[in-house]
């Protein structure tokens, strides 16, 4: 089987898919003769042509609008934004237009696009190019939200988006994009949205992580182990809509909860997870559940590594929920 | 079937195709008609300013080559239509920049240590390392705040120049993007209020040829950018952005006549982008370098050397020499801002508000007593 890092496995779901479906269209900024600025469609230029594989104008709402028309039209458009942090020109056509053409129109329109972007920080990217703005689309109905971690799982969930009927935010974190090597099936295979995996068991607490912050969760999980404490890693994987059940299930047996995401605390995606943990298993619950987020700061540069959530703020997290008295 | 034309539908036509206002001749001559008539120690400054900027985007694309800085996104081609155009600003004018534009910032007088310090985000960086490399603020030196989005300065420009206005002054107000920004929705709406509102500003396109590696011609089906004036009741000219003195007297004339209430202008200023869109980029990938080669050729540099020649106003020893001092000054730049220490974590938190609200100190308190990341992977 061959080995593949993210940037590969979403390469290779969208060529797949791609040979299938002829309705399949990628545009974007620089997505074309030279495969996107993380070289992401790299190759697909090449095999199928400017008329499937399109350069655009530099215009988000261009690129978002044209593509909900597309969808409306009965492609399935798969529209890069080149970074999400330039996703907001788009703001109105995803959130006022695609989000809710569906429910407006009775069921007679329907917006199967999928939108991918990189996300996330520690890259050296500054405001700009670092942002998580997973939870202003989680917040709009009519949005599904997916962040794969790792490359196997970002080749299985493109697949499965790009099959959806409704729009869906893909959410590449590109601090892996070429971090992780892994075995990718090279034949087409889907992982359900709204399925989350349990990555590494436990007893003890429960972190519940996505994306780049699942690395960290895990290292972190190595890290107390040796301190005789067993943390159970769930990656959401999908976030919205969001699979509580396996979220509830654990912090049954464990009673404890950390979250992780790079996002701010302020209405992260942290804020609606406790939420549902405690109105679904209140009584369960044996300390304080505990988010571990970006600061509610604009993103810096300099300081990047201060303002992410990684292990070093996630270990004594974790030690702590495990080892709190009520 | 032939069919007859019934409604008066129109293709629109070109007016600025074969209009491109040209200074300096490729024999270093100027043409006298549009001359600006500079005096010599202007002409000098206009052209040691472009000097200047050239040997600092060599040494900081090294620089980020040795991994010593994170990202620079540099002017190399693009010079002359840079600073020509930000010498023709009055003092009292303000410059609204896009990203690529140092050479303007430094033409304002921001000292070049400061500039550094902004390479390497260290503590005494103006933005306290908040922001990537090249996303100053300048307000100072009358000169706005880099942000990454394209096209948000240009409503932004108009605004303000508007608000100059409202207030009785005579201030104009420039503002640079690319030629692709032109596709942005703030380039549409800035033209579009600075048409309706009369505004003093001054939309400068470098149409340097590429967005990253999208190609000019697929960005509009307009035949040149300055057509785009059209639409917006903003007139327009082209200009040789590869001719400082062209540039300068276009834009000079824009300044003049915005002062009077005669703007907005649109000014496409034809160049080239001849490095990688920045130091992520590696333009091989995209186009021929035949294509870079030719462009070479127009070297805004080379011609500017050029006209000196004529006015005999510059040696090669003077050239040399200043060549060596610069290359000097910059040096000493970069050994004192590497050993500047970083920005403080307090400033991570601050200025997000006036007053930092409760949640942030709380935030502030947590960070600073808790575990330090480990450095930069
Ligand atoms: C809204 C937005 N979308 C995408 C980007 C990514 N991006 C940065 S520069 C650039 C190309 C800009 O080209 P142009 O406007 O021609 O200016 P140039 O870089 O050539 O000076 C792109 C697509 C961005 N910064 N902002």
């Amino acid at each position: 089987m061959p080995q593949m890092n993210l940037v590969q496995a979403v390469n290779s779901a969208l060529r797949t898919e791609m040979r299938n479906d002829e309705d399949v269209i990628v545009l974007g900024e620089d997505v074309g003769k030279v495969g996107g600025v993380f070289r992401v469609t790299q190759g697909l230029f090449d095999e199928f042509g400017d008329d499937r594989v399109i350069d655009t104008p530099l215009a988000e709402g261009g690129i978002i609008g044209t593509a909900i028309g597309m969808a409306l039209y009965g492609l399935r458009p798969v529209p890069e934004i080149q970074f999400s942090d330039f996703i907001f020109p788009a703001f109105d056509q995803i959130v006022s237009e695609a989000a809710k053409f569906r429910y407006r129109s009775g069921g007679e329109y329907t917006v199967p696009m999928v939108i991918r972007t990189p996300v996330g920080g520690g890259i050296r990217g500054g405001h700009y190019h670092s942002q998580s703005p997973e939870s202003l689309f989680i917040h709009t109905a009519g949005l599904k939200v997916v962040c794969p971690s790792n490359p196997y799982d970002a080749k299985g969930l493109l697949l499965s988006a790009i099959r959806d009927d409704d729009p869906v935010l893909f959410f590449e974190p590109k601090r892996v994009y070429r971090a992780v090597k892994m075995d990718v099936p090279e034949d087409e295979y889907t992982i359900p949205i709204g399925k989350a995996k349990v990555v590494r068991e436990g007893e003890d607490v429960t972190v519940v992580g996505w994306g780049a912050m699942l690395f960290e969760a895990l290292a972190s999980a190595d890290e107390v182990a040796e301190e005789g404490v067993s943390a159970e890693v769930i990656d959401l994987r999908t976030l919205w809509p969001v699979d509580i059940d396996t979220i509830v299930e654990s912090v049954k047996k464990t009673g404890r909860l950390v979250i992780v995401h790079e996002a701010p605390k302020a209405c992260g995606f942290g804020a609606e997870l406790l939420s549902l943990v405690t109105e679904k298993a209140f009584v369960h619950l044996e300390a304080p559940p505990v988010r571990v987020t970006g600061w509610d700061t604009p993103f810096p540069y300099t300081l990047e590594m201060e303002y992410l959530p990684l292990q070093h703020r996630i270990t004594p997290a974790l030690l702590e929920t495990a080892k709190y008295i009520p | 079937m032939q069919t007859e034309q019934v409604v008066p539908i129109r293709t629109p036509e070109s007016s600025f195709d074969d209009e491109v206002v040209t200074v300096i001749g490729p024999d270093g001559k100027v043409r006298p008609e549009a001359d600006p008539k500079l005096p010599v120690e202007q002409v000098l400054d206009l052209y040691k300013a472009m000097v200047r900027t050239r040997i600092i985007d060599t040494q900081l694309e090294r620089l980020q080559r040795q991994g010593r800085i994170g990202f620079h996104i540099g002017s190399l081609g693009e010079e002359a239509c840079i600073i020509g155009s930000a010498a023709a600003m009055r003092p009292q004018d303000w410059i609204f920049p896009c990203y690529r534009e140092f050479g303007a910032l430094l033409w304002r007088g921001f000292p070049l240590q400061s500039y550094v310090d902004n390479m390497f985000g260290n503590a005494e960086d103006v933005v306290m390392g908040r922001q990537m490399p090249d996303h100053y603020s300048g307000k100072k030196y009358n000169f706005g705040s880099v942000s990454s989005p394209i096209g948000t300065q240009m409503t932004q420009a108009v605004g303000f120049g508007w608000a100059a206005k409202k207030k009785g002054t005579d201030t104009v107000v420039s503002v640079y993007f690319g030629e692709g920004a032109t596709s942005s929705n703030d380039f549409h709406t800035g033209m579009n209020f600075a048409g309706v509102m009369d505004a003093p500003v001054i939309f400068l396109c470098r149409n340097n040829r590429w967005a990253i590696s999208v190609p000019s011609e697929k960005q509009t089906a307009s035949k040149t950018f300055a057509d785009k004036g059209v639409a917006y009741g903003v007139p327009a000219v082209r200009v040789d952005g590869n001719d400082f003195l062209a540039t300068y007297a276009v834009v000079r004339e824009c300044v003049e006549k915005s002062a009077k209430g005669e703007g907005p202008f649109l000014v496409e200023m034809l160049t080239y982008r001849v490095g990688g869109h920045s130091t992520s980029d590696d333009p091989r990938a995209y186009r021929a370098s035949d294509e870079v080669d030719s462009w070479r050729q127009t070297d805004p540099l080379v011609r500017g050397r050029k006209h000196l020649d004529t006015l005999d106003a510059w040696s090669d020893a003077e050239d040399e020499a200043f060549r060596k001092d610069t290359e000097a000054e910059l040096k000493a730049c970069i050994a004192a801002a590497e050993e500047k220490p970083k920005p403080a974590l307090s400033t991570m938190f601050e200025g997000v508000y006036d007053e930092t609200p409760w949640h942030l100190k709380e935030q502030q308190e947590q960070c600073e007593n808790g575990p330090r990341a480990k450095e930069h992977h």
